[in-house]
């Protein structure tokens, strides 16, 4: 099929993410990667739960004496909202809503960019109030990385979110770029599913010493 | 469009194969890179073996001989086998499936090069201050105290290349899912294919966690972080897990598409239909699913307890089950066949017995208690050489054979062939057999040197002249090449008279767009089955039309030329000796160019649409012999 054929909302295909074969390609490939993705998380995860709380000495604080609920639950709500934000702008595409789908999109990219301010704030705090630095211990080290790995999986997304509607803008949805932005969409899922893990394993956990 | 073949320059050919997303000319690329890091690997061998050829010796130094094993090890896994084992995926894979090319030519393109720039940027560390010299493990506790920066040209190389095997892993495994032709079913697909799409699993989970312990080890190193610093509250052992992690499974994504080489040998040459088909499809995938669960094997001796010991200690040596089963049933496929001893077979026949014996001392590593006895002994050195150089080393080389007419379109001689292969057979043995026996009576491995008359002196001697023989057999394979490309007489199809996959029956090097119309399937070994109906061609599944191919591309080579650059700056800004106390003021710039070279290259790809053309039906009419010159 003809990737820049022109479509109309009545010619559009169901699933317009599968309809080519690069598309499907895609499709699988990306899910396989998300794949690799969860193992790479699940790295920082352990290195993280081996390291929490091993500090060189008795004046660092520690998780239970820094992490504040009020704050990450906002993040949370922030970063979850915009996976619902994002799942609409994917059903307004199947829905060949061009309009709509980029309304969604940047809703989205807008809750991003909050939960980002929030995560920058959080570790500032960190770093004056408690002296919790990247270098400062082993948990500092294995805390920036896990989180910090997560917060440049937000940035990386974010990024490929506004390229796609910049590039995009004027051209309407054809084949060719429905994959690609069905693809952004789910790597922003798998973010979103990361963050509910980090909160419970980083956060709540960390809560309860 | 005609294909004859127009004259190229050099220039031509050059800037052909730097933007090529052909998956047979990447393969060509894969096959010289790691041929020559395999050179390389093997130059580092020898000279160990020199080195231990008479006691007391002082042939190199003690600090370049730890460089010199740490990089024998690193080159031979990472720049050598993979590689290798890729440009043979990558040649014939597609070809078996009745595919045009893979799922992802550009990013095909993209593996390549990212391993490309890795292995040349671990490789410089020998001309810049000196190679990294913590073990090819590169254990935290030795390699953070390790002075200089050949650790960083470790972790950043093995970063860059990873980075690429992981594409290329992704890749192979949605080819495999999406790509093949009508009426190829799973349990059709002949077994390299199957063992390239398990040992792809294998990559998609087991590079990740080498990943983070490099990043953590980067992390460590160049940017002041703590995960391994025990003063500090860090913790050593969380490398040995996440390298392990990678590692067990790393030794049967190499191991696993040589099985799958020596299957489709073996079939060939014995006329016969593989044995035990299933059993054998069965036994990769179980393969595959075990070799995770048993990396802490490696770890017996940290002190993880009884418990975690007696558990990877079961696992482990439930491995040989399933690699029983597929020892069983090449020799089942032999049982009754009219065998024909070409080199391939004299290399699969040789592999049997070989690999069994690594199998065989690798259980006896296995047993937790024993292993106390074993650990860090020549024991294990001759254990992982069996398997690898006795599984890997022969399969690879029997491959070369087996393949190389498909690739280049040419024989290698029969004649050097079998020279090789019984100089390499004999000196393999003679170098490795006997160092089991040093490792009971006691030598470590990875040291320098061994004093005299502790029974050691014969023993290392017969193992460098071993050694010798293997070198010489390389050299004449070398001169086995050069001679069959000089010669260059052409060959047909199925050069070998008894191919039974599909790449057999399209020309040999095939045409760019490999199947002029996607054959119709109709059993496992399709080809075999219409050469036995008669047919010398395969049915055609649809009519002749317009194929869409993929642009070429010289995206790939910038982004990864921006990380090999990157990878010097974030290398040189911290300095670790007095001397050079000037912390390099272009450090920090060099890392960020480096980078945007890489996003800038990526942000093009994604801006820039590339819809790929068309070959037209006239001129696929025109072209009615189909292959290249």
């Amino acid at each position: 099929m003809d990737t820049q054929e022109k479509f109309t909302s009545r010619t559009w295909p169901e699933s317009p993410e599968k309809t080519t074969l690069e598309g499907k390609n895609k499709f699988l490939g990306f899910w396989l990667f998300l794949g690799g993705e969860t193992v790479l998380f699940a790295s920082l995860f352990a290195t993280y739960l081996a390291l929490k709380d091993k500090v060189p000495g008795s004046d660092h604080y520690l998780a239970i004496d820094m992490y504040e609920l009020p704050l990450v639950f906002i993040m949370t709500m922030l970063l979850l909202t915009s996976s619902l934000t994002s799942v609409y702008a994917m059903y307004h595409m199947k829905n060949y809503n061009f309009q709509k789908m980029k309304i969604w999109l940047v809703v989205t990219i807008g809750l991003g960019l909050a939960f980002l301010g929030f995560e920058i704030y959080e570790f500032y705090h960190y770093v004056h109030e408690y002296e919790h630095t990247f270098t400062s211990s082993a948990f500092g080290s294995a805390f920036y990385t896990l989180v910090g790995f997560h917060g440049a999986h937000v940035v990386v997304g974010l990024g490929w979110f506004i390229l796609l509607l910049i590039r995009n803008t004027n051209r309407g949805l054809n084949l060719y770029n429905a994959p690609k932005f069905f693809v952004a969409s789910l790597y922003w899922h798998f973010i979103d599913v990361v963050w509910v893990f980090i909160f419970t394993v980083v956060y709540l956990m960390g809560m309860v010493g | 469009m005609s294909t004859v073949a127009q004259k190229k320059g050099f220039l031509a050919v050059l800037w052909d194969y730097l933007t090529t997303v052909d998956h047979k000319k990447i393969a060509i690329l894969y096959l010289t890179s790691g041929g020559f890091f395999f050179l390389v690997g093997g130059i580092e061998a020898m000279i160990i073996r020199i080195q231990l050829a008479v006691p007391d010796n002082n042939f190199v130094s003690a600090g370049l001989y730890n460089e010199l094993l740490t990089m024998h090890g690193t080159t031979m896994i990472f720049l050598a086998a993979m590689p290798l084992l890729f440009g043979f995926m990558n040649a014939i894979v597609p070809l078996q499936i009745g595919a045009r090319d893979v799922a992802f030519p550009f990013l095909n393109s993209l593996g390549f090069w990212l391993f490309f720039f890795g292995g040349v940027f671990l490789n410089l560390s020998w001309f810049l201050g000196g190679a990294p010299d913590a073990g090819w493990t590169s254990y935290a506790s030795l390699s953070i105290a390790s002075e200089g920066h050949g650790i960083d040209f470790y972790v950043l190389g093995l970063q860059i290349s990873g980075a690429g095997t992981l594409i290329s892993g992704i890749n192979f495994l949605v080819t495999i899912i999406n790509m093949r032709a009508p009426g190829m079913t799973y349990m059709r697909m002949p077994l390299f294919t199957w063992s390239t799409f398990v040992a792809s699993a294998l990559i998609l989970f087991a590079f990740p966690p080498l990943t983070v312990g490099l990043f953590l080890m980067m992390f460590d190193r160049m940017f002041g972080a703590n995960f391994f610093d025990a003063s500090m509250g860090g913790n050593t052992i969380i490398w040995e897990h996440l390298f392990w992690i990678f590692g067990h499974p790393e030794v049967y994504i190499l191991i696993l598409p040589a099985f799958g080489i020596f299957s489709e040998i073996f079939a060939t040459f014995s006329r016969k239909r593989l044995f035990g088909y299933a059993a054998m499809v069965f036994a990769t995938v179980l393969i595959g699913f075990l070799g995770f669960m048993v990396w802490a094997h490696h770890m017996f001796t940290v002190g993880l307890g009884p418990t975690a010991n007696a558990i990877f200690a079961v696992a482990t040596m439930a491995i040989a089950v399933p690699t029983g089963v597929k020892i069983f049933n090449w020799m089942l496929t032999m049982w009754g066949g009219s065998i024909s001893f070409t080199t391939p077979m004299l290399y699969a026949v040789a592999f049997i017995p070989s690999f069994t014996a690594g199998g065989v001392t690798g259980v006896m590593l296995a047993s937790a208690a024993a292993d106390y006895q074993y650990h860090d002994t020549y024991f294990v050195v001759a254990h992982f050489h069996y398997v690898i150089i006795g599984g890997v080393v022969l399969g690879l080389l029997a491959g070369t054979h087996f393949y190389w007419p498909k690739m280049f379109g040419t024989m290698l001689n029969e004649f050097l062939g079998k020279i090789t292969f019984w100089l390499f057979l004999i000196g393999f043995h003679a170098t490795f057999f006997i160092q089991h026996f040093l490792g009971l009576m006691g030598m470590p491995r990875r040291i320098w040197k061994f004093l005299p008359g502790q029974g050691l002196d014969m023993p290392n001697l017969i193992s460098t002249v071993g050694a010798f023989f293997m070198a010489v057999a390389v050299i004449v394979l070398l001169v086995n090449i050069v001679i069959t490309q000089v010669k260059n007489v052409r060959v047909g199809n199925d050069p070998w008279g008894d191919g039974r996959t599909l790449e057999w029956a399209i020309p040999s090097p095939p045409p760019f767009y490999n199947f002029k119309q996607l054959p119709l399937v109709r059993g496992l070994d399709p080809y075999w089955i219409e050469k036995m109906e008669g047919n010398t061609k395969m049915t055609p599944a649809e009519p002749l039309s317009d194929i869409h191919m993929p642009n070429n591309s010289f995206i790939p080579f910038v982004m990864s030329l921006g990380l090999f650059i990157a990878a010097f700056g974030a290398m040189y800004q911290v300095s670790w000796r007095a001397s050079e106390g000037e912390s390099f003021v272009w450090a920090l710039p060099v890392l960020i160019i480096g980078m945007l070279i890489t996003i800038g290259a990526m942000a093009v790809r994604s801006l820039k649409d590339d819809h790929g053309y068309h070959i037209h039906k006239e001129d696929l009419l025109d072209d009615e012999e189909g292959g290249r010159e």
